[in-house]
């Protein structure tokens, strides 16, 4: 789960890092408001997960009201790469002196932490690190040992920033590892993180992504995913509020497979034969007749299906299992679309027994992926 | 001949009193594998089926002589269970569990490695490993397996047994079948299991099954074209996946340019793969590739 700006500063707050006094507001006037208590200038920032906010225009300084009103105004509501403005984060302007970068990941070959330091903050790291790779700092931290402050220290050291921001960013860096590890978070990242005039080192933007399979153990994320689901599309939302996994696509083949890796390769073979995909849906291990109904559910609020192709291999979803639910299925949703469904694996045979009993114009089996892509094209294409 | 698992190995199951655990291993043992013991600290001195269920893994090996286990408990349990398998004293932890926090996964691999670096994790979050005809471990439907001489590892587990049963359909049977799971941080590589195969003297020829995210697919290349003398015919999935969104797979992130499909499937071609465009195909390639 990928914060916005607002919740990371937020996030980041809770483990101590300083982030600029500030607030989210969803109205101009809601803005003003805000900004007269926070004291001018304060800066306007638009909340969307995508980058280059700046240059579109989407972060503002006001130095009165006046500039507040209309800065808020053109800002919300704005659309940045496809992302509509819905909320602003307002905090006091910061003056600037430096701008560094720091940030933690998984370095996936090496099985390690990553940590990326570089005095070059405040710009696009990538081209940092592509024009002078040497200004990006690079640590790997061994999770079973973590970041201790002796290494903390040289790393710090190596970067070359301002002598004065050393020891601030010594401490900055060690929460901000922690916001990492025992957050639960896949990336925290600062850009820039500034020495301001007046030698205060802290965080002016925050960039974190929540690893989805510990939210078991946070509850206090679920304040975050009730705005996140909101800036999906309407059949995302419907999955979600369902639990499956769904991407929505603009094709004419909607499909159903279990596992990502065979949802990804039916999508791949539907485009081979000539035909576009709707949608990438994985309906995972252990899909049961309630599973299926709902994929078929949210399927059918797609206009552009013209076709459903259900591609299921048994293991640990069992072809029997699938069968039932897509007759269950065909039962509770009425189906705009014939379904071109091809089961094999474990408990297949049963699986087809099942469907043979429903099988008509609407309900067609085919033997192998390649056959049943074939088949789901030609109907979609009105062959 | 076969990697990782045989007809000697002796397999604990820890999660055996669950219903998912219950229903693999009874699953696994039917096929014929060597399933001697369960693992349940409160209810060890019953059995399932004829099972018997110990209070740990350690009791398990002592007792039982299990050499592997198979871990299916909730995820937030997994890492113990798995730390508390390598302490027992198994050679061979295979974890399907799937929704491991990241950091978990990236401590435990870590202090296996540190104290434990004689024991092999596969997984987590994969389908298990299957060698035809002397042991199931896992999710792998043996009805569409075979004997044979062909390993197969793919990080997707439908995948695993889609180009399973494609084989098998052509008549090639495997030697081992290994879900290597797409999960941040996995146990096994790709090139751990190339290494296994190119060293077993059964195997004949290696079908690689990879996905978009990450760079296990490209450090594969790189060892096929220096290190393999057998054939390896691959499939990348996620050729028209959208740039920059996960498909459940944590691993199936595409950022920018790495990890694309099109950049794994050049590099193993590069390599000297050959490069299947579906799943359907892969029989028929590595029957022209094995007659060379």
């Amino acid at each position: 789960m990928d914060l916005f700006e607002y919740q990371g500063k937020q996030y980041f707050a809770r483990f101590d890092i300083s982030v600029p006094t500030g607030d989210i507001a969803r109205t101009v006037d809601e803005v003003v408001t805000l900004a007269n208590s926070i004291g001018y200038p304060v800066v306007i920032k638009a909340q969307v997960q995508v980058g280059g906010r700046g240059k579109a225009g989407g972060i503002k300084i006001a130095n009165n009201a006046e500039e507040a009103r209309f800065h808020a105004g053109n800002i919300l509501g704005m659309s940045i790469k496809g992302h509509v403005v819905h909320m602003v984060w307002v905090e006091r302007a910061s003056d600037i002196a430096e701008e560094y970068y720091v940030s933690f990941t998984l370095d996936r070959s090496a099985k390690q932490y990553l940590g990326m330091l570089s005095a070059r903050g405040g710009i696009d790291i990538e081209q940092v690190a592509e024009q002078d790779p040497g200004a990006i700092q690079i640590i790997h931290i061994n999770p079973v040992d973590g970041l201790t402050a002796d290494t903390a220290r040289a790393w710090v050291a190596a970067a070359g920033l301002n002598p004065i921001a050393v020891d601030q960013t010594v401490a900055l860096v060690q929460k901000l590892y922690r916001a990492f590890t025992d957050g639960d978070a896949d990336l925290v990242e600062i850009n820039p993180m500034i020495l301001s005039k007046d030698g205060r080192v802290y965080a002016l933007d925050a960039k974190v992504s929540l690893d989805d399979s510990a939210a078991g153990r946070h509850p206090e994320w679920d304040a975050f995913g009730v705005v996140t689901v909101a800036a999906g599309d309407e059949r995302e939302k419907l999955a979600k509020e369902k639990g499956l996994q769904y991407i929505g696509l603009d094709g004419s083949v909607g499909i159903i497979a279990n596992g990502a890796g065979l949802a990804m390769s039916t999508l791949d073979t539907v485009k081979q034969v000539g035909g576009s995909a709707a949608n990438f849906l994985d309906i995972g291990g252990g899909a049961n007749a309630e599973v299926v109904t709902n994929a078929l559910t949210v399927i059918n609020t797609d206009p552009n299906v013209k076709v459903i192709l259900i591609n299921i291999f048994g293991g640990i979803t069992r072809g029997d299992e699938v069968a039932r639910g897509i007759v269950e299925g065909i039962k509770n949703v009425q189906l705009r679309a014939p379904l071109v469904i091809r089961i094999d694996g474990t408990n297949a045979v049963e699986g087809r027994a099942i469907l043979k009993q429903h099988e008509s114009d609407q309900v067609i089996s085919e033997e192998t992926m390649l056959s049943a892509a074939r088949r789901a094209v030609a109907i979609a294409e009105g062959k | 001949m076969a990697i990782f698992v045989d007809q000697n190995t002796k397999v604990v199951v820890q999660g055996l009193t669950g219903s998912q655990g219950r229903f693999y291993g009874l699953r696994n043992r039917a096929y014929g594998t060597q399933v001697v013991a369960g693992t349940n600290p409160k209810k060890a001195g019953t059995d399932v089926e004829g099972i018997p269920v110990y209070a740990s893994v350690a009791d398990a090996v002592s007792e039982a002589g299990a050499n592997t286990t198979f871990i299916i408990v909730p995820s937030a349990f997994a890492a113990d269970a798995i730390m508390e398998a390598a302490e027992g004293g198994v050679g061979f932890i295979v974890c399907v569990t799937e929704h491991i926090p990241m950091h978990d996964q990236a401590r435990v691999y870590n202090l296996l490695q540190r104290d434990f670096p004689n024991t092999r994790l596969l997984g987590p979050n994969c389908a298990g490993i299957i060698s035809p005809g002397k042991c199931n471990i896992g999710f792998n439907p043996p009805e569409v397996a075979k004997e044979g001489s062909i390993g197969i590892v793919s990080r997707s587990g439908t995948l695993a047994y889609q180009s399973t049963y494609e084989l098998t359909r052509k008549g090639l049977g495997q030697s081992s079948v290994v879900g290597i799971g797409g999960d941040p941080v996995p146990g096994t590589s790709f090139i751990d299991c190339l290494q296994a195969f190119e060293a077993d003297p059964e195997t004949k020829g290696v079908i690689m099954i990879g996905e978009i995210g990450g760079t296990q697919e490209e450090e594969a290349a790189d060892y096929i074209k220096a290190n393999m003398t057998k054939p390896v015919v691959a499939y990348i999935a996620g050729v028209t996946a959208p740039a920059g969104r996960k498909m459940g797979h944590a691993g199936a992130i595409v950022t920018g340019n790495k990890g694309t499909a099109a950049g794994k499937m050049k590099a193993l071609e590069a390599a000297g793969a050959v490069v299947a465009q579906n799943p359907t195909q892969l029989g028929d390639l590595m029957e022209q590739a094995l007659k060379g």
